[in-house]
């Protein structure tokens, strides 16, 4: 089962507290997303940290439920 | 599993530069690993590249082995560096080309 925009949304939020995230439907299938993250939570990671904080927010889903979800993650500006 | 990292850890000290993918650099089987084919070509550098569709044991054990769930997954000198999203933001940055100049292995700059 494809996971909704609203699940990763929710997962995400629940995982990193202040997180802003947009996702973006890539294919319109519901299934091939992109979603950006911006929190301030990211401060002084790398990006590799960054990704590994939202994909921890994901418990164990990415590359499994979730295996295309292209993933930009950012400060707040 | 011990030896698929093992293995893993060999491939990734023998090779300056190497990409976990799926499929080969020719003939790409997914769209991640095809961008990241295309970002390192970009870069000018020469690469080695492990066909994880070809070998289970090294496809599951690479996520093991980096802690990152995802393929593609790229090593310079042996540091993981990230998967394609991360290549895509580095390389838009500027960031991978100067990594791959500062770590002498792009033949272009």
């Amino acid at each position: 089962m494809p996971m909704s925009a609203t699940e990763i949304e929710g997962m995400i939020r629940a995982g990193i507290p202040d997180a802003t995230v947009e996702m973006t439907d890539l294919a319109g299938d519901n299934d091939h997303w992109q979603a950006r993250v911006t929190s301030p939570a990211f401060a002084g990671k790398s990006r590799v940290q960054q990704h590994k904080m939202v994909y921890d927010a994901l418990g164990g889903k990415m590359g499994g439920t979730l295996h295309a979800l292209q993933l930009t993650t950012a400060l707040p500006s | 599993m011990a030896d698929a990292n093992n293995r893993i850890s060999e491939t990734v000290k023998a090779n300056d530069v190497v990409l976990f993918m799926k499929g080969t650099p020719l003939f790409p089987q997914c769209g991640f690993s095809s961008r990241a084919v295309a970002i390192l070509d970009h870069c000018g550098c020469a690469y080695e590249s492990v066909d994880v569709l070809q070998d289970m044991e090294i496809r599951q054990g690479i996520k093991t082995y980096s802690e990152w769930p995802t393929i593609p997954q790229l090593y310079v000198k042996g540091e993981f560096v990230g998967g394609s999203d991360i290549m895509m933001e580095m390389f838009e940055a500027g960031e991978l080309q100067e990594l791959m100049v500062e770590k002498k292995v792009a033949t272009t700059s």
